[in-house]
């Protein structure tokens, strides 16, 4: 039954996109109710459901479509005017073919979906109401067979015909018989071939398509000479079809469809395609890891650059990495742009909403919407549904006044509610304008005082687009009333949390008795963002650069202290500034540098100084979820993984805006202990001797004996290294050795050099090496002096104390 | 006389096959390893692999026991220290420690331990429950396992892999 499956799953892909236009067309009709085009096109979706589902055999849906069509057919020939009332009705039908047509998606039938009956009844008592002098319709119950007929027929005719047909429906057998034979002879002669076309394929497939064949009529000559041969098998069908019994003629009739079908829709194919939405995720995933890829590959070009300066083979691996990544982006941009969707998907159930909310409310107010076909991804249309109708209901419930009211205020009766969509830079911008009673900043204010959502102190201090903010916290309603629309006090929180699960941002905007704009700024795609790396210590963290305003860097004393918090002062405005590692308790190792950056981060109208060690730079990254066991850690939205392999966490930009309040600089503190111990003895001062050899090692400690300090020993770099990050000593001069396994002096000295508490340590490199370059590359990676092997051992002793400030004679 | 050993040959059989096929049924295989002084288990077929330690990095506001995440291949894991899950002071690394990536569902994280010992395979009926003084509220062993001269704790993996802050 594969074939049917196909047929049924095409069915229903395609039944759900003509309701969704039905519904639009519906609510347009009802404003020009007069509109024939409108009339025909609302007519022909419940036709073509009710056609495609009897030959499914779903009686029930069948049953629903074909009194909404007769009702339908009524008004489309003047016999009926489309008042609220009948409206109603018809829409009512539309909601429950939706429900029945999810239930066959679910199920695969409509037996037990949903009982229509009495829609029907209402349905019947429209149709009665309006001209009794016509009892056809009624007559028409939909058995099978009649539908089967139809079926065949209809799909042979053209629109007009179609409809005579429904009339004449004990002209039809005849009919049908002298049309097939003119279309047979007309195909002899082959001429005119366009009618004959339609009658075998078009039904069969997209109703759409015939309405479009009129338009392209050029491009239909072509088709024709395809569909001549399919034609001419399905005539055979046919015609074996009219001889066989009643019974089979259901059964050839569905292959007599089903293989016209797939020949029409080659002539569809070159437009477009209809890909598994998996599908497309799979393989955004792929260019995910393609991405990080890329990103690694850079990195390596970077260091080999370094290693390699001037090396011919360079500039060829250049060329690579940057066709490579250019590629991939280009690659990256055109996968997204295959899963970019119209945001009109989810603006088209906006205008029903409004209209049932206006009747239910007893407003008026009408929706303009506008930019709907800018594009979004997928993924993100699918999750922005949600909070727009919240906010749309807000707009009709606590927005628009009565018409009453509006007249009092000297504002048309109708309220106007305006959705717009538009790009700006990487973003989409969602803006829902309503010209409604606005929100009053004071009362806002008095409200969340009231519930204990914020203290006087800080109701004072809040600009009023703070305190417009106040209606996304949770457990805040504005509604006097609780109605059946909103006021329940669920809503705007959840529409908050939704649209920052984008990376989004929400702007409002408002004014009293005039109106108020909600501005909703989203990324264009969720799985890979541009973000701002940083350090703070030895960790890296990645912030969106979305919500990057700017960054600063300061020296610690710009920073003052405002009632135990730490602010900054940038051009005439106090920001409170944060440092990173105490929101995220990172170990504080080292002292803070000559210099810090601050990272400006913004949401709405909030913003904070982020403190931190140092900027690494702006990179692209991929957001990897940290599964369900991390999931939610204050804070951190994800993980990405760098060029290098490592994971570096990506921030949470609105959870650490809220933490930043909790959080206490422990700058202060962290200055005190940096203090120094006082040294009274040479005992006191720490070497470190680093070197692999057994003997050099020797020869060091002893030359130092004299001095009394203390000395410790490492085999080679990282052992140093390690050493010295430990912690349990602080060491005040380091003898390093070149050479060494597993990490040698040189990189040993950069490492060292990369932490703020070593930056003033001497480093001493004791080697044989003696050129010029040898000693060039010590200073550039940071040792303080350079002694080469051989030395006597007061030389040693005199630079050692030099470095560390020991008086030699007081020692000795 | 060569019925006799027809009937003896046949209880041999019989012996050979009864055993191996009720083995089949009930046998547990576990791979053990050392945390702290004590073995435990867990079953072989929620090991997905196990690895040698790799960088991990810290993430904040999480306990203690949680190291940080790792990066397997390109997927993001969760690295916890099964010594400090246990109460025990913090591992430190060593040739031996491993990280031992499990499974259950969908779940997937690393736990390191100090040392691997064996794979054993254990029978279903000398699995005893855990005994009421070592349950806790966690749930964390499923039950303890009777070997010939020792005897090693059976991790619940469910609940290893639950998060419990």
């Amino acid at each position: 039954m594969d074939e049917f499956q196909e047929i049924l799953e095409d069915f229903l892909v395609e039944a759900f996109e003509m309701i969704e236009q039905l519904d639009n067309d519906l609510i347009e009709l009802e404003n020009s109710p007069e509109d024939l085009d409108l009339l025909n096109r609302i007519f022909r979706v419940a036709h073509t459901i009710k056609g495609s589902s009897s030959f499914l055999n779903f009686d029930i849906l069948t049953h629903l479509t074909h009194h909404m069509e007769d009702v339908l057919n009524k008004a489309r020939k003047g016999e009926l005017t489309i008042t609220p009332d009948i409206m109603d009705v018809v829409l009512e039908s539309t909601d429950k073919m939706k429900s029945i047509l999810e239930h066959i998606k679910e199920t695969g039938s409509d037996e037990g979906s949903v009982d229509v009956s009495p829609t029907v009844k209402r349905l019947e008592a429209v149709l009665n109401g309006g001209e009794a002098s016509e009892p056809e319709p009624v007559a028409q119950e939909p058995e099978p067979e009649p539908e089967e007929e139809e079926k065949d027929l209809s799909e042979m005719s053209e629109e007009e015909v179609e409809a005579e047909i429904e009339r004449l429906l004990a002209q039809r057998q005849e009919e049908d018989r002298k049309r097939r034979e003119a279309k047979k002879a007309a195909e002899a002669a082959g001429e005119k071939p366009q009618e004959s076309d339609e009658k075998d394929l078009s039904e069969m497939s997209e109703e759409e398509v015939e309405a479009e064949i009129e338009r392209l009529l050029a491009q239909r000559q072509e088709e024709d000479r395809k569909k001549r041969e399919a034609k001419k098998k399905a005539q055979e069908e046919q015609k074996a079809k009219e001889q066989s019994a009643a019974a089979a003629k259901k059964e050839e009739s569905k292959k007599a469809a089903a293989k016209p079908a797939p020949k029409e829709r080659k002539a569809t194919v070159e437009q477009t395609i209809r890909v598994d939405v998996k599908r497309l995720d799979d393989l955004m995933n792929l260019i995910g890891e393609l991405v990080l890829g890329k990103n690694r590959l850079l990195k390596i070009y970077d260091d080999v650059e370094e290693r390699y300066e001037g090396e011919q083979f360079l500039e060829e691996l250049n060329q690579v990495v940057s066709s490579v990544s250019l590629v991939t982006t280009d690659l990256q941009i055109a996968v997204m742009k295959t899963r970019m969707l119209p945001i009109g998907k989810v603006f088209n159930k906006f205008p029903r909403m409004v209209r049932d909310l206006s009747r239910e409310l007893h407003k008026e107010i009408e929706l303009v919407i506008s930019g709907e076909e800018t594009e979004l991804d997928k993924s993100i249309v699918e999750e922005i549904g949600d909070p727009l109708v919240h906010i749309i209901r807000n707009s009709c419930d606590h927005g628009i006044e009565t018409p009453e009211e509006r007249v009092a205020k000297g504002k048309p009766p109708k309220g106007t509610v305006e959705l717009k969509a538009y790009n700006e830079g990487n973003h989409i911008i969602i803006e829902i304008v309503d010209d409604g009673k606005g929100l009053d900043a004071d009362m806002l204010k008095t409200k969340a005082l009231e519930k204990g959502l914020i203290s006087e102190k800080e109701a004072d201090q809040m600009s009023d687009k703070e305190a417009f903010m106040l209606i996304f916290k949770p457990g805040f309603s504005t509604a006097a009333q609780v109605t059946n629309v909103s006021g329940r006090g669920v809503g705007m929180d959840v529409v908050r949390s939704n649209i920052e699960k984008l990376n989004g941002i929400i702007e409002i905007d408002s004014e009293v008795d005039k109106g108020t704009t909600l501005k909703l700024k989203i990324p264009l795609t969720l799985a890979i963002i541009q973000s701002l790396l940083v350090s703070v210590q030895e960790e890296y963290y990645a912030i969106p650069l979305a919500s990057v305003l700017e960054t600063v860097r300061i020296t610690p004393d710009e920073i003052q202290s405002v009632e135990g918090r730490s602010v900054l002062r940038l051009r005439d405005e106090v920001l409170s500034l944060v440092h990173l590692a105490d929101l995220f308790d990172v170990e504080r190792v080292f002292s803070m540098g000559e210099h810090a950056y601050v990272v400006i981060i913004g949401i709405a109208e909030t913003k904070i100084g982020v403190i931190v060690d140092s900027l690494v730079g702006q990179e692209e990254v991929v957001i990897k979820s940290l599964g369900e066991y991390l999931k939610g850690i204050e804070g951190i939205a994800g993980a990405t993984i760098r060029g290098d392999g490592r994971v570096t966490l990506i921030v949470d930009v609105g959870a650490i805006m809220d933490m930043a309040k909790n959080v206490k600089s422990s700058m202060q503190n962290l200055e005190e202990s940096a203090e120094k111990a006082e040294k009274s003895s040479p005992a006191d001062y720490n070497v470190l001797i680093v070197d692999d050899s057994n003997t050099d090692r020797a020869i060091m400690r002893r030359a130092l004996e004299p001095l009394g300090v203390t000395i410790t020993e490492a085999t080679n770099g990282v052992e140093a290294l390690n050493l010295m990050k430990d912690g349990s000593k602080t060491f005040d001069a380091a003898l390093v050795d070149i050479e060494m396994p597993r990490m040698d002096g040189y990189t040993l000295a950069s490492e060292i050099r990369k932490f703020n508490k070593f930056k003033n340590v001497p480093l001493i490199a004791v080697t044989s090496r003696t050129s010029r370059s040898d000693r060039m590359r010590g200073v550039e990676v940071g040792m303080t002096e350079y002694i080469t092997k051989p030395y006597t051992p007061e030389y040693l002793m005199n630079v050692v104390a030099r470095n560390i400030n020991l008086n030699v004679e007081h020692a000795v | 006389m060569s019925n006799q050993l027809e009937q003896v040959l046949k209880k041999q059989q019989e012996q050979q096959r009864g055993p191996q096929e009720g083995e089949i049924e009930e046998v547990v295989q576990l791979v053990g390893f050392m945390v702290g002084d004590e073995e435990f288990a867990v079953p072989i077929l929620s090991i997905q692999e196990i690895i040698k330690p790799i960088e991990y990095t810290r993430t904040p506001k999480t306990p203690p026991y949680v190291l940080g995440v790792f990066n397997l291949r390109g997927s993001v894991l969760p690295l916890i220290d099964l010594r400090m899950k246990f109460g025990l002071s913090k591992s430190k690394e060593n040739e031996d420690t491993r990280y031992m990536v499990i499974k259950h569902n969908d779940e997937v994280a690393g736990f390191v331990i100090d040392r691997l010992t064996q794979a054993t395979r254990i029978k279903e009926s000398a699995i005893d429950p855990a005994p009421e003084t070592l349950s806790d509220e966690q749930n964390l062993i499923y039950g303890v396992g009777k070997q010939r001269d020792k005897l090693i704790s059976i991790l619940n993996v469910e609940a290893l892999l639950k998060r419990d802050f």
